[in-house]
């Protein structure tokens, strides 16, 4: 496979100041262009768990593998399974919302399981949860309406069978 | 005990066995400047420029095979190492850099001589380190050493505020190492090396392209006994040099850009590369689309980073060149190639790179064949970067691992008279030649004051071509003899400057000086200068211009029949 897709890269850090630092360092020195990145804490006292989603084909998501376990902080890396993964992202999207369409942008969080958790006179937010197609799609679905505002975490992954 | 983080740092270096740090102090560092009396045993090399300080401690280790270490105050003394650091950086040197830095609660202030060193030298140390409790500093240090000597070596820098080095703490008597991201592979795959094994059982015309993780991992006698027992031709990468001796019959020089035209071409003939510590650099590799696609590759290398990288090879084997090879010696057949060995020998009379044309001009190429037969081979040679570099890594003759020393990755000019002191100070009872460029010389050579302080006896050769060579033969070769910049039309005196810095000054104009003055040189008790004077627009040959193949080699252009010189 040689054509370029997004891999999404899980890595075990250690939890230190810098650490963050040194691993986007690497990536912007080797040329590797990230396109979203979720930070927090792990299941083990101190590591932090990282995950990068990279655009890349076989090759250079090994050489990224291997430019990231070569530093020091970072105990284990592993690519994710294209397949067999639960992937998951929270975006907050703020929508302009008029009383002619607020019923219309209701019903389309209903259909994507979002939920609105702010209002006000002249919009709403939306929360919602999921794989990065389902927030695009949402996002594509809203874009008629206004979109005033969007954030994104970034997504994580687990391994249905076993732990990384 | 209780320690003063001063004292910490001096115990912590005399525990890892260090003898000599080269260093120049600063505000930031003088509590642990202040603390020095107490450690006798810790030589300290007063410098007279940082960068000085970073390549004589990287010259310490490449000679030694033991980790150099220097030091230097915050600010502009942190920020004048960097490129020392860069050169140990690229070329996989074991040094220990410690700074000092401003005091905890003024870091991030901007304060006077302020750096954010760590960040600096992020991308160019192996790891790095800023310690903001004293108490931590016992297994920081221990830490440094042991990730700067072990796996892939680096440089390693420790960042120390200076109320640091003043703060008072509790340690106890033996540091500990907690580094559970850092397991570097040694020994290899077994089945990767059974397979290693039957791809040189059936080859018929074998290489080995040895790197400079032989000569980290030591594995001379490996390295040799495998090319014997199986009859694989030896080529060495530029760092690789000396790692195999040059007299031996397999011994087929240095491939690339400026590499003997039969070791390019032997690689380019070649159905299997065994490739071990090296890493396919552009300068040997040329075009990676165009590399050596005759051959099947091995690739037996600490990094697995670098498996892959440039070039895809056939069986990769990560782990410690010593062991693999050991292994793999075991299970290695006895072989012999007769056509091929005659093929490359018939390759170096069709392309005699190293013959030196006969003139009565005093060319470079013929000062260090001359030094190589003075001494017999036995010198420690160490370089600049440019023409120099490429003839002296051509034309001397290497017997003994660790003798050709030289900044390969990073080509960092003014190299040659810091490194080579630092050299010195490993291998004091050794001959050290410092094989010069004017340009380069003149970037570092204040160092000249520090070795005749204290008492460092490395001869200097500068191959004075009043230009700063490589770049005018690029400029030659690719953009029609438009000298823009490169000429040095008013360099100093350089006898004159010897006799300034109180060392002996030579200076050579005519080839049948050239012996008598490395004889003078070598029975002078202390440093000496030697001014060669040689032919300004002298190239360097064979030339595979950047990112080509062997196909697009020039080599030297011969009217005559070439005969050696003797
Ligand atoms: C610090 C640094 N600056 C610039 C260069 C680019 N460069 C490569 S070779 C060279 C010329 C070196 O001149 P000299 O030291 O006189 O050696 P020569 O090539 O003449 O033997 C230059 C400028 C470099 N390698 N290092």
């Amino acid at each position: 496979m040689t054509t370029n897709m997004d891999r999404t890269i899980t890595a075990l850090v250690q939890d230190k100041p810098g650490v963050l630092n040194r691993i986007t360092s690497m990536f912007r020195r080797r040329g590797f262009n990230i396109s979203s990145l979720a930070v927090g804490q792990s299941e083990k006292p101190n590591l932090s768990r990282m995950t990068f989603v990279v655009q890349g084909n076989n090759a250079v998501v090994e050489q990224l593998l291997k430019n990231l376990d070569k530093l020091i902080d970072v105990i284990k890396v592993s690519a994710a399974p294209n397949e067999d993964v639960v992937s998951r992202e929270l975006a907050l999207i703020r929508v302009s919302a008029t009383p002619d369409t607020r019923k219309e942008i209701v019903q389309i969080a209903d259909i994507f399981r979002a939920h609105i958790v702010g209002v006000s006179p002249d919009s709403l937010i939306i929360e919602v949860a999921g794989d990065a197609d389902k927030m695009t799609s949402m996002q594509d679905l809203l874009k008629g309406y206004g979109l005033l505002e969007v954030m994104r975490t970034g997504t994580i992954v687990m391994h249905r069978g076993k732990s990384s | 005990m209780r320690r003063t983080g001063g004292q910490i740092v001096c115990e912590a270096l005399l525990r890892q066995g260090v003898e000599v740090v080269f260093g120049l102090p600063g505000g930031a560092i003088l509590p642990l400047y202040q603390t020095l009396p107490e450690y006798p045993q810790l030589r300290h090399i007063l410098v007279r420029h940082e960068q000085g300080a970073a390549h004589a401690a990287d010259g310490y280790a490449r000679a030694t095979g033991r980790p150099g270490v220097a030091w230097a105050t915050s600010g502009p003394g942190a920020t004048n190492l960097v490129t020392g650091i860069a050169t140990a950086h690229m070329d996989s040197i074991p040094i220990v850099i410690i700074t000092g830095q401003v005091g905890r609660d003024a870091i991030g202030s901007d304060a006077f001589q302020e750096t954010d060193i760590t960040g600096i030298t992020l991308p160019i140390t192996k790891h790095n380190y800023l310690v903001m409790n004293a108490s931590e500093l016992p297994n920081v240090i221990a830490e440094a050493f042991h990730i700067a000597t072990t796996g892939r070596p680096g440089p390693v820098l420790v960042d120390i505020p200076k109320d640091v080095f003043q703060e008072e703490t509790e340690v106890a008597d033996t540091p500990t190492i907690n580094l559970i991201g850092y397991k570097p592979t040694i020994k290899g795959n077994d089945r990767q090396i059974r397979r290693a094994a039957e791809l040189i059982q059936k080859a018929e015309r074998p290489i080995i392209l040895a790197g400079h993780g032989v000569i980290f991992s030591e594995a001379y006698d490996e390295l040799r006994t495998l090319a014997e027992k199986t009859q694989m031709p030896v080529i060495t990468t530029l760092l690789g040099i000396s790692c195999f001796p040059e007299d031996h019959v397999l011994s087929v020089g240095m491939p690339g850009m400026h590499g003997m035209a039969y070791a390019s071409l032997a690689i380019e003939e070649s159905d299997l590369l065994l490739a071990v510590g090296m890493r396919f650099d552009d300068r040997i590799i040329g075009d990676p689309a165009r590399f050596a696609t005759n051959s099947k590759k091995i690739h037996i290398e600490i990094d697995p980073s670098e498996i892959g990288k440039n070039i895809s090879v056939d069986v990769p084997i990560v782990g410690d060149a010593k062991h693999i090879l050991a292994a793999l010696l075991k299970l290695a057949p006895t072989k012999t190639h007769p056509d091929w060995v005659k093929h490359i020998t018939d390759l170096k009379k069709s392309h005699p790179s190293l013959d030196i044309r006969p003139t009565d001009k005093l060319l470079p190429q013929f000062i260090i064949k001359k030094l190589s037969m003075a001494t017999n081979g036995e010198a420690i040679i160490v370089t600049g970067v440019g023409q120099h570099q490429m003839w002296a890594a051509q034309f001397y003759t290497f017997k003994n691992p660790r003798s050709f020393i030289t900044s390969g990755g990073a080509g960092s000019m003014g190299y040659e008279v810091p490194g080579a002191m630092g050299v010195q100070v490993g291998q004091p009872d050794k001959t050290v030649w410092s094989i010069a460029g004017d340009g380069g010389f003149q970037m570092t050579m204040c160092e000249i004051a520090t070795m005749v302080e204290n008492k460092i006896p490395v001869k200097i050769a500068i191959i004075n071509n009043n230009f700063l060579g490589m770049v005018r033969q690029w400029q030659q070769f690719f953009y029609e003899k438009s000298y823009v910049a490169t000429e040095y039309s008013h360099n100093p005196d350089f006898v004159k400057l010897a006799e300034a810095f109180g060392v002996l000054g030579l200076r050579v104009t005519k080839q049948d000086q050239v012996e008598s003055a490395i004889k003078q040189a070598m029975e002078y008790d202390g440093p000496v200068i030697i001014d060669f004077v040689v032919e300004a627009e002298e190239n360097v040959y064979p030339m595979i211009p950047s990112g080509q193949t062997v196909h697009d080699m020039i080599e030297e252009p011969r009217q005559t029949e070439s005969q050696p010189i003797s």
